[in-house]
């Protein structure tokens, strides 16, 4: 069923109600994980091109990898591949929370803020591990 | 498509805002107000009211009420119940959306900013048009639908299945949770939001209705029911303390149990 054609003139000329996040409606805690959650996701796609020239020029012989390899060790390359593996921890990490909503468990609340704090924890805390892990 | 700005008709005009002073007040208390003449077609505006805050009763709807009718007459606004019941005072209040009578003045620190439910096409000041929303309602057919020849007396339930629907036959379609949607603000023509899908779970869920079939069919659909992403911010805004994300999640389960 469609809206009545007879208000489609009259909302034309009306002015549409304020609501950003941030000015007008208040930034929640779930609907930040949330949308963090779709910039992972986002990051993670670029971050697979990366893999894919990280791979391509490793298989193409030592002078085109000499190419990449000094930026990757620049501390930019670093940053870079800091926020790449906290991007595929945390969407994995979330990607439970959704798993476990998806079963209609953990949706009240509480428990929904709850496991975001998990999430944002124990994915900052598998990224610490993977760097101390690559260090050592 | 997702847009992140108002559109030039929307933007708020910061110089035209007026300020309403109490002077003499013992607890003066700033209100500021979304308003929009629609006869004079100019940009909407934000007035801030200064109410006494020893003088007036604790809600945000009795401050309201108060501005109305000993400052500025022209304010408007919906309220019927002021308890809760009706929905119609539903705006956005210190940046959520709540209903206004039960939202208490003390609850908001600072200034207290109201704004009519977010991302509608305001008519006047606070009020929204509902249209939309409400013929949203009716393409889900909020009706006990059944087939089976109609019973010389009412249609029983058994005490789990009428436990069912509780937290969601208190539904009171004040559409706080539909509008604090991101995904609703971006998809209102094809998703159906919280509230409508809430109140479509109310009818699947109900051991009486004999439609289910035909009700999961009518939301077997990419936007009306799946442009949800558990942002959760329905739940979190609802001044009734019902829980619109998870009837989704059900309704989900239900369409995948039919399959599988």
């Amino acid at each position: 069923m469609s809206t009545p054609a007879s208000s489609k003139p009259a909302n034309a000329a009306r002015p549409l109600s304020p609501f950003m996040i941030g000015p007008y409606y208040k930034p929640q805690m779930t609907s930040m994980l949330s949308i963090t959650h779709r910039l992972t996701g986002l990051g993670l796609s670029f971050g697979a091109l990366l893999l894919v020239v990280w791979l391509s020029c490793l298989a193409s012989g030592p002078e085109c990898y000499a190419l990449i390899a000094p930026h990757l060790a620049a501390w930019y390359g670093k940053l870079l591949i800091f926020a790449f593996t906290w991007s595929l921890l945390y969407h994995f990490c979330n990607g439970i929370r959704h798993l476990m909503w998806d079963l209609g468990k953990g949706l009240d609340m509480p428990t929904a803020e709850k496991t975001g704090y998990a999430v944002i924890f124990a994915s900052l805390g598998l990224t610490a591990g993977v760097f101390v892990l690559t260090l050592v | 498509m997702a847009q992140f700005t108002l559109p030039k008709n929307s933007t708020i005009d910061k110089k035209a805002g007026k300020t309403f002073a109490a002077p003499g007040a013992k607890k003066p208390r700033k209100f500021s107000i979304y308003r929009y003449d629609p006869d004079s077609g100019a940009n909407p505006r934000v007035d801030t009211y200064e109410v006494d805050m020893a003088a007036c009763g604790p809600m945000v709807l009795d401050a309201l009420i108060k501005i109305k009718n000993e400052v500025d007459p022209t304010l408007t606004f919906r309220r019927s119940c002021r308890e809760g019941i009706c929905g119609s005072c539903a705006m956005n209040i210190d940046g959520t959306n709540t209903l206004a009578c039960i939202k208490g003045c003390d609850e908001v620190k600072g200034e207290v900013k109201i704004y009519p439910l977010p991302h509608m096409p305001v008519i006047k000041d606070l009020v929204p048009d509902m249209t939309h929303f409400y013929a949203q309602l009716a393409s889900i057919e909020p009706w006990l639908k059944t087939d089976s020849p109609a019973p010389t007396r009412e249609r029983l339930q058994s005490e789990e299945d009428r436990a069912k629907i509780d937290g969601l036959y208190e539904c009171i379609l004040c559409a706080c949770c539909s509008t604090s949607c991101p995904s609703y603000w971006w998809n209102s023509d094809r998703y159906l939001g919280p509230a409508i899908l809430l109140q479509a779970y109310r009818w699947l869920i109900d051991s009486r209705d004999e439609a289910t079939g035909e009700r999961l069919d009518a939301l077997e659909d990419p936007f009306k029911l799946y442009r949800c992403h558990t942002i959760m911010n329905c739940t979190k805004t609802c001044p009734k303390g019902l829980n619109p994300a998870k009837a989704i999640a059900e309704t989900k389960k239900m369409m995948v149990e039919r399959t599988v």
